[in-house]
């Protein structure tokens, strides 16, 4: 189970902020995000959006293990 | 050292502590910045970090900034959470063996504070809530180091 974090404005579209979701892969996580909830996916998708694997950033698809954190990183506004 | 807070703060306080026992530095700036009204449009800020990796991101602004500047020493603080105008939100002290190296280090670390540090920021006001994108400016407050060379 990959530990889900949506940070800014994700958090007030989804109406969470922290979920434990199965899922072997990023991508296959947008999907199942996605579907549930299609206008989420489409901001996941969006412009200047970043995504971190346990701190990290990441580009691209990575597996996810069980214990993987994945957080959704809206543009930085700065503080 | 690299701090976030969800509790309000002292600048004169933290400025001394700073000072304390520094026989060699000769120069020390900061940097403090107030949470706005905005003639009464914005009555709480709230700021959102995600704790761990937005102190890591500024540790390495940080410790650009240590060699670039030639800096002795660097705090910041940083206010997340709900913060009511006129309170402060971030603190930037800088200490370095001349004034010109502590005012320009304080400088380059407000620009990327203000433009690129992971912070969400939304406004609370008489008209409801909305989350604030990064301005223009701040882009261009922050590439303006790009162009010039370090000292």
């Amino acid at each position: 189970m990959a530990r889900v974090l949506l940070f800014g404005r994700f958090s007030d579209l989804a109406g969470w902020r922290d979920r434990e979701i199965e899922s072997p892969f990023l991508s296959a996580l947008r999907s199942k995000l996605s579907e549930e909830d299609a206008a989420l996916g489409e901001a996941l998708a969006g412009p200047g959006v970043q995504v971190a694997l346990d701190q990290v950033i990441v580009r691209g698809d990575a597996p996810l293990n069980a214990k993987t954190e994945v957080a959704f990183l809206p543009p930085m506004s700065g503080g | 050292m690299i701090r976030l807070t969800f509790e309000p703060f002292d600048p004169g306080a933290l400025l001394s502590e700073f000072c304390k026992d520094r026989m060699e530095v000769g120069a020390v700036a900061t940097f403090t910045g107030l949470a706005r009204a905005e003639a009464g449009a914005t009555t709480v800020l709230e700021l959102e970090a995600y704790p761990g990796f937005t102190e890591a991101r500024i540790g390495e602004i940080a410790a650009q900034a240590r060699v670039r500047f030639k800096l002795d020493d660097v705090e910041i603080l940083h206010r997340v959470g709900k913060i009511g105008p006129g309170e402060p939100v971030v603190f930037v002290a800088t200490a370095a063996r001349h004034r010109r190296a502590a005012f320009e280090a304080c400088d380059f670390l407000m620009d990327y504070l203000k433009s690129k540090a992971p912070f969400w920021k939304k406004e609370h006001g008489p008209d409801g809530e909305r989350w604030i994108e990064p301005r223009a400016e701040d882009h261009a407050d922050v590439a303006r180091w790009d162009k010039e060379t370090s000292k």
